[in-house]
């Protein structure tokens, strides 16, 4: 009984990570940017959220509500006034910016917050569980996973379904001819980053109500993240939430044997994955 | 005169004379400079040291790791290991981190090659963090709090009471010189041998590789094997470096040891803004660094701040760092690694 109470939970925590991977995988898929500075992305927006709830005294929803187009744009600023600068056939210049944004976005959110622990303030949500016969899951957690359902579709619709998507596709298998049918690769890869922040916003908004954060924490997001991504498959996004959900179950399983271990197993089987699939489970882009 | 390749340049020579010269007033400096500079100087050493080595890796190479901190830890523990569980002496037990190092890079090298440019990058963090939270089980070391030297190791340390005798100071000042001693001769030996590296035949194969590894392996050069050989050599050196650095702090936890600002972050925005792909860059970079860290360090997250925006700036406006800057405008190469074709003669045209 207790196997299957970790396994739900492990499953619903793939959802979080899941959330956390889909804006890097958004990207990477677009203009094979590895972002180095998600995860600290992933905190500022949460402190974004935090700040606004307590200003407007909003409830968390309707104050992400608002953060999702200010991160947006802050994402397309980034993309249209640094990032695509260093673009190019050199992977080393964008790792190196996304770096340096990486530690300076760190110790400026150390400045601004201190190094105190936060929480997004929910209300009767935050314990609020329901009984599903076997299991007793939370409403938070079961919210989060089908919120991330909701995103993958949503991205793919994007994707499939819509001319910005038929830009993003194209820009991606090839900018130059994409450029010679009268779209601006740079134009479409801001927009990318904007809409990659709108997912950050998301992810933010659940880590935030979920567990504590502090100005600290992105680095370690951003490894869930890359682990997830890759365990699915460079440029699947569906790859991505089984990536996430094998991470959450290895990590919460391990720390149903030794709390010690609860990273620990994430990891290792990140790296089980790689050895047996270094491909990924279900890849897609040829890179 | 026969065509021939030369890399050697008069301005080379020079500078190879000054650098030992520098290395000659470096070894008589402890007679008298007082024991913060020589202190000061150790972090200097060995940050540039770790600089140099991941210049090799990235900026040579095109391995841009963010998990060199993993050699530096286990590197430091294995000399820990050593001490406290075989004991021996601090300063023997350093070639053991290289060993160590050279040991968790197989695997690493073995992981992190599957994933392609960019990922590789968050590969190797991700494998420094599983050797962190390993080695933080390891409770003959302190487990996850840590340990420090026992006090029998450090007090008898080979050479520590000549030092003393010689310079008459007293045993932690001689501690302090010995450390300082060993770190220049890790950083000139680095530099030295990167510098040879270069200027030889597998320098050239890897700068082929960095540059077009398609038409590198067309004329011949394979560039796993390379690649192979440049991060396991980098591991190596970078474990030796750990150890040396935690005889000297004699004091260890997995979050200091295993830190990604101090050893790989530090380091590598000290080869971004000196300039990557050049020997002068780090040297450059790592007097940049200690001059910002000498005015900022008061200002604590401030500092880390600026450090994180002046590279941002670096790779936006000067791409190739300082160093590349000052070489653009006056031509200066102080570590001729170039080769040029002479005693060609044109005939016809002009």
């Amino acid at each position: 009984m207790i196997w299957i109470d970790t396994l739900v939970q492990g499953i619903l925590l793939g959802g979080l990570y899941a959330l956390f991977a889909a804006g890097l995988s958004l990207v990477f898929g677009i203009m094979r940017l590895v972002n180095l500075a998600h995860g600290d992305m992933i905190i500022f927006a949460a402190f974004a959220i935090l700040l606004i709830t307590g200003s407007l005294g909003l409830n968390p929803f309707l104050a992400a509500l608002i953060a999702a187009p200010l991160m947006f744009a802050l994402g397309w600023a980034l993309q249209r006034f640094v990032l695509n600068h260093v673009l190019g056939k050199d992977i080393l210049p964008p790792l190196l910016v996304t770096f340096g944004l990486s530690v300076a976005l760190q110790n400026g959110m150390l400045e601004a917050f201190s190094a105190d622990s936060q929480r997004i303030p929910a209300g009767p949500l935050e314990s609020a569980s329901v009984n599903l016969g076997i299991v007793t899951v939370g409403w938070m957690p079961l919210l989060t996973f089908a919120t991330a359902i909701a995103v993958i579709v949503g991205l793919n619709q994007i994707f499939y379904r819509t001319a910005l998507g038929r830009a993003f596709r194209a820009t991606s298998d090839d900018p130059v001819t994409a450029s010679l049918m009268g779209i601006a690769p740079k134009g479409i890869f801001a927009i990318a980053t904007g809409l990659a922040m709108v997912v950050v916003t998301i992810a933010a908004l659940y880590l935030g109500m979920r567990a504590n954060f502090d100005p600290s924490i992105g680095p370690a997001r951003l490894i869930y993240a890359f682990e997830a991504v890759i365990i699915g498959g460079l440029g699947s996004l569906w790859g991505t939430l089984a990536g996430g959900i094998i991470i959450g179950v290895a990590q919460t399983m391990g720390a149903a044997i030794n709390p010690e271990w609860q990273i620990l197993s994430g990891h290792i089987a990140f790296l089980i994955v790689l050895l047996i699939r270094p491909r990924g489970l279900f890849p897609r882009a040829v890179d | 005169m026969a065509p021939h390749v030369i890399i050697r340049t008069r301005m080379g020579t020079i500078a190879g004379i000054a650098a030992l010269a520098l290395i000659g007033i470096g070894l008589a400096l402890p007679a008298i400079a007082p024991r913060a500079l020589i202190q000061d100087l150790f972090t200097i050493l060995t940050l540039l040291t770790l600089a140099q080595l991941w210049n090799l890796l990235a900026g040579y190479g095109g391995l841009v790791s963010v998990g060199q901190q993993a050699f530096v830890g286990i590197g430091a523990y294995a000399m820990f290991a050593g001490v406290i569980l075989l004991g021996l002496d601090p300063v023997l037990a350093i070639p053991l981190g290289g060993i160590a190092a050279l040991a968790l890079a197989i695997p690493t090298a073995f992981f992190a090659f599957r994933l392609q440019g960019a990922y590789f990058a968050i590969g190797t963090w991700v494998i420094a963090e599983v050797t962190r939270l390993l080695v933080a089980q390891w409770k003959a070391l302190g487990g996850g709090t840590g340990t420090s030297l026992p006090r029998e190791a450090t007090s008898d340390i080979i050479g520590v009471e000549s030092i003393r005798a010689l310079f008459g100071v007293r045993e932690a000042a001689a501690r302090d010189i010995l450390a300082y001693w060993l770190a220049l001769a890790l950083a000139a030996l680095t530099i030295a041998a990167i510098y040879w590296l270069l200027r030889n035949r597998l320098g050239l194969a890897l700068a082929a590789v960095r540059d077009n590894t398609e038409a590198a392996k067309s004329v011949g050069v394979d560039a796993r094997r390379i690649k192979w050989a440049v991060f396991l050599i980098a591991a190596f050196m970078t474990g030796l470096v750990g150890a040396l650095i935690y005889v000297q702090t004699a004091r260890i936890s997995p979050d200091a040891a295993f830190s990604v600002i101090d050893w790989t972050a530090y380091v590598i925005f000290i080869v971004v803004i000196g300039g990557i792909g050049r020997i002068e860059g780090p040297i450059l970079g790592v007097i940049v660094f200690y001059i910002l860290q000498s005015t900022l360090a008061d200002y604590g997250a401030w500092y880390l701040l600026t450090l994180g925006l002046i590279a941002i700036a670096v790779m936006l406006f000067a791409p190739r760092g300082l160093w590349g800057l000052l070489s653009d405008k006056t031509g200066l190469h102080l570590f001729p690694v170039q080769r040029r074709l002479e005693g060609i003669d044109l005939k016809g045209g002009k």
